[in-house]
């Protein structure tokens, strides 16, 4: 078998494979298919669910000003800031909340889905946030504990986990649940040392009413622990690896009901952790001060899905436009162009999938912009090559002429929008960014289409045979 | 067939410098009206559930809140987007409540840029534009950089590089017009549609004057003008296909992508046509007239 042939049945296998991979649920129909008639157990196809970008999933993006006036380490103050404000927005229980230094001094906070946006913007900003969990009773963790375990089982699987039905609980600790006691009620602390070990201790004051709330929560959990959390994490490290992470928890067993609003922490720590703890507690501050967000950007859920919904359609009528316009005007060759085309889409969704790539309003723009530049280097092949075929040339040398003539104004041509492209991302907005990451990714692919794939496809289909058929092209 | 375009060179410069005119007078008298995301502010996109209020009764429900200029605007059936100056969250609560208020509603959006981050993006804006003129002007000396008679190759630089602010001015004197009669502002997405038609107008002129060059390599001199109409009979038909399938999709998406990427759209639609006109009508043209009057002196 030629060459050639061998390079046309890697390319279908290629489109097929990436089709598939954009477009599972065909194959995953037959498959179902086939295991209700055989009772076979086939696995439908590996997939991967696109990232959508907050413009068209919904939710809030904030960008706050940290204030570095008065910090020494400004990159190291950042990273802290950002470390924080992490753990704090991993508590919304959104899917995949963003937090990205932006240039010296600015935090991005991408929160998808969110609904509560004040109260999200009120615990980025707050205090330090102290909270006392309860042990929850074996009836409240089981739901939690099998939710979790489904979860699992759909990541494992790769499944998209925001489809299961309140998938959501699985992110709650199945274990302690919160109380209404929190840090809001704390008056002051301050680290004190134990009488007989000369241990530093933590000494947490209540107010008014966070010393009656304190005492209810002692009195009803006599006997059991109570977990006490900073910013999601435990207080203290206990498990003495040198740093507070998941792995730690501090959950004192209450001994008897505590009256009079004044609580200890103890455990193993230095006088100077204790010390840094007090006096987050005390002042509040994080870090570095950042105030409240300079800019904020909410879009509602519906707002996304129909943005979607309509940009998909355009990109779908735009699509069949152009390949109806190939086929009236270039017929055999446009057909094949055509072809190539929609391998191309297929290969560059498949893209987007893989790396994967977060689409945005603006990317599908820039995707739906390439898919109609996309021919042009088709057109500037077919043009050559017709006119080599009006001189009198043979099919096959009039191919390998169009090609070759064409060739240093296609290259040219997208030489240049990748330029521009690589201008435009220098803007930090997500909206340019997205627009000409998918623009030159189309471009790139493009290129690879028109080039080659075009090309065999031609070579493939056109052959002496053709001759006579030459009103076809 | 072949078409003598550059005879009726006059016509074409006529056309185009009433444009250009035009445009330009639109651009001064009216200017242009940035977004919020250049100049700092509020927009919210709400939708009424049962009845939309009329404006009037809506700017009257936040009057309290000192917001400033309130520019309410009607979308669709039942929505509308309110502007106003920038606001905290909590204001902005507020504002949704006394929304409520009036008629029920439901925010679609809401959007804050503060002062500071719309200077920030002023700036990049600014630089984007400086460095992709640059890139350009640069990429044209490149392409060019073979000397050919009997024209010099800079000339080709200059010529599609006043092509090239052609198709910059025109989409511009539109969005102009337009944000002064309909309140369209210039956004990001715009923006990025006008430095992307930076590009695609300079690849048309590019295609053509290759073509010049090859003409003029394969068949020697001759009459430079014959020359240049029988290049623009080859490419002509390559130009009207490109344009006319990067046209099908933004159409296809001004009329059916929504409101985000409606005024992209249109953007791309009228530089991506100036920019293939000019590069037959006005940058092929030019040469030979250029030509013409440097013999003649």
């Amino acid at each position: 078998m030629q060459q050639k042939y061998w390079i046309f049945l890697v390319i279908i296998i290629l489109a097929l494979l990436a089709g598939n991979f954009v477009y599972p649920n065909y194959i995953d129909k037959g498959v179902d298919f086939v295991n209700a008639k055989l009772s076979w157990h086939l696995p439908h196809l590996w997939s991967k669910p696109y990232v959508l970008g907050l413009d068209l999933q919904g939710g809030v993006n904030l960008v706050y000003q940290a204030d570095l006036s008065t910090v020494q380490d400004k990159s190291g103050a950042m990273s802290g800031l950002r470390d924080v404000i992490e753990r704090r927005v991993n508590m919304f229980g959104v899917s995949e909340p963003v937090v990205q230094i932006q240039g010296s001094d600015r935090l991005l906070v991408e929160l998808p889905g969110v609904k509560d946006v004040k109260q999200a913007i009120d615990m980025i900003g707050q205090t330090p946030y102290l909270e006392f969990d309860e042990q929850r009773t074996e009836a409240e963790s089981k739901p939690i504990l099998d939710k979790i375990k489904e979860v699992q089982a759909a990541q494992e699987k790769g499944q998209d986990i925001t489809k299961i039905k309140d998938w959501q609980l699985a992110l709650q600790n199945p274990y302690f649940k919160p109380t209404d006691l929190t840090g809001k009620y704390l008056s002051k602390a301050t680290v004190v040392f134990d009488q007989t070990t000369y241990k530093p201790q933590i000494q947490l004051v209540f107010n008014g009413d966070g010393a009656k709330l304190f005492e209810d929560v002692t009195g009803r959990n006599v006997g059991k622990s109570l977990e006490i959390l900073l910013d999601g994490f435990s207080i203290i490290d206990t498990n003495g690896d040198g740093k507070i992470d998941a792995n730690d928890a501090y959950a004192p067993v209450i001994q008897q009901k505590i009256t009079g609003g004044t609580a200890v922490i103890t455990g193993n720590m230095s006088a100077f952790t204790a010390n840094s703890i007090a006096s987050r507690l005390n002042s509040g501050a994080l870090p570095v001060k950042i105030g409240s967000p300079i800019s904020q950007e909410t879009v509602g859920p519906t707002l996304g899905s129909v943005s979607l919904q309509k940009s998909l359609w355009a990109g779908i009528l735009g699509l069949a436009a152009v390949i109806l316009f190939m086929v009236i005007f270039y017929r055999l060759p446009g057909l094949l162009a055509s072809i190539a085309l929609l391998i191309y889409v297929a290969i560059t969704l498949a893209i987007f999938k893989l790396v994967p790539v977060t689409l945005t309003l603006a990317g599908i723009g820039g995707f739906i912009l390439s898919i109609g530049m996309a021919v042009d280097a088709n057109i500037l092949i077919f043009a050559r090559m017709k006119e080599e075929i009006k001189q009198g040339k043979a099919l096959d040398v009039a191919i390998r002429e169009g090609f070759g003539r064409a060739w240093p104004s296609i290259r040219d041509s997208n030489l240049n929008s990748l330029i521009v492209c690589a201008i435009l991302f220098i803007f930090s907005t997500s909206f340019i960014k997205g627009f000409a990451l998918t623009l030159s990714l189309g471009i790139v692919v493009s290129l690879f289409s028109a080039i080659f794939i075009t090309r065999i496809l031609l070579m493939v289909f056109i052959g002496p045979k053709l001759e006579k058929l030459k009103w076809l092209l | 067939m072949n078409f003598h375009f550059t005879r009726y060179s006059k016509i074409y410069y006529a056309f185009s410098g009433i444009l250009i005119v035009a445009a330009l007078a639109s651009l001064i008298v009216y200017g242009l009206k940035f977004g919020i995301e250049f100049t700092g502010g509020s927009n919210m996109e709400v939708a009424f559930t049962q009845t939309r209020p009329s404006n009037e009764v809506i700017s009257k429900a936040l009057a309290s809140f000192n917001l400033g200029e309130i520019t309410v605007q009607p979308t669709g059936a039942d929505g509308a987007v309110l502007k106003f100056k920038g606001v905290d969250e909590a204001t902005h609560q507020s504002i949704l409540t006394a929304l409520n208020a009036v008629s029920l509603v439901q925010e679609k959006g809401f959007q804050f840029i503060g002062p500071s981050v719309g200077q920030d993006l002023k700036n990049k804006t600014e630089i984007a534009i400086v460095l992709a003129l640059l890139a350009i002007t640069i990429y044209i000396a490149f392409a060019f950089r073979k000397v050919s008679r009997p024209v010099a190759s800079w000339k080709y630089g200059v010529t599609s590089l006043i092509a090239l602010f052609h198709d910059i001015l025109i989409p511009l004197g539109v969005f102009s017009l337009l944000g002064h009669f309909y309140h369209v502002e210039i956004t990001i997405p715009i923006i990025a549609a006008l430095l992307t038609i930076l590009g695609f107008s300079v690849h048309d002129t590019i295609v053509i004057f290759d073509r010049i060059r090859e003409n003029i390599m394969r068949r020697g001199m001759g009459e430079f003008a014959d020359t240049v109409d029988l290049s623009l009979n080859q490419t002509v038909g390559r130009s009207i296909s490109t344009v006319f399938t990067v046209l099908l999709v933004m159409f296809s998406l001004f009329f059916f992508g929504g409101e985000t990427l409606k005024y992209f759209s249109l953007a791309l639609i009228i530089g991506i046509t100036s920019g293939a006109y000019s590069s037959i009508f006005i940058a092929s043209p030019l040469l030979v007239s250029w030509q013409k009057w440097s013999e003649r002196g």
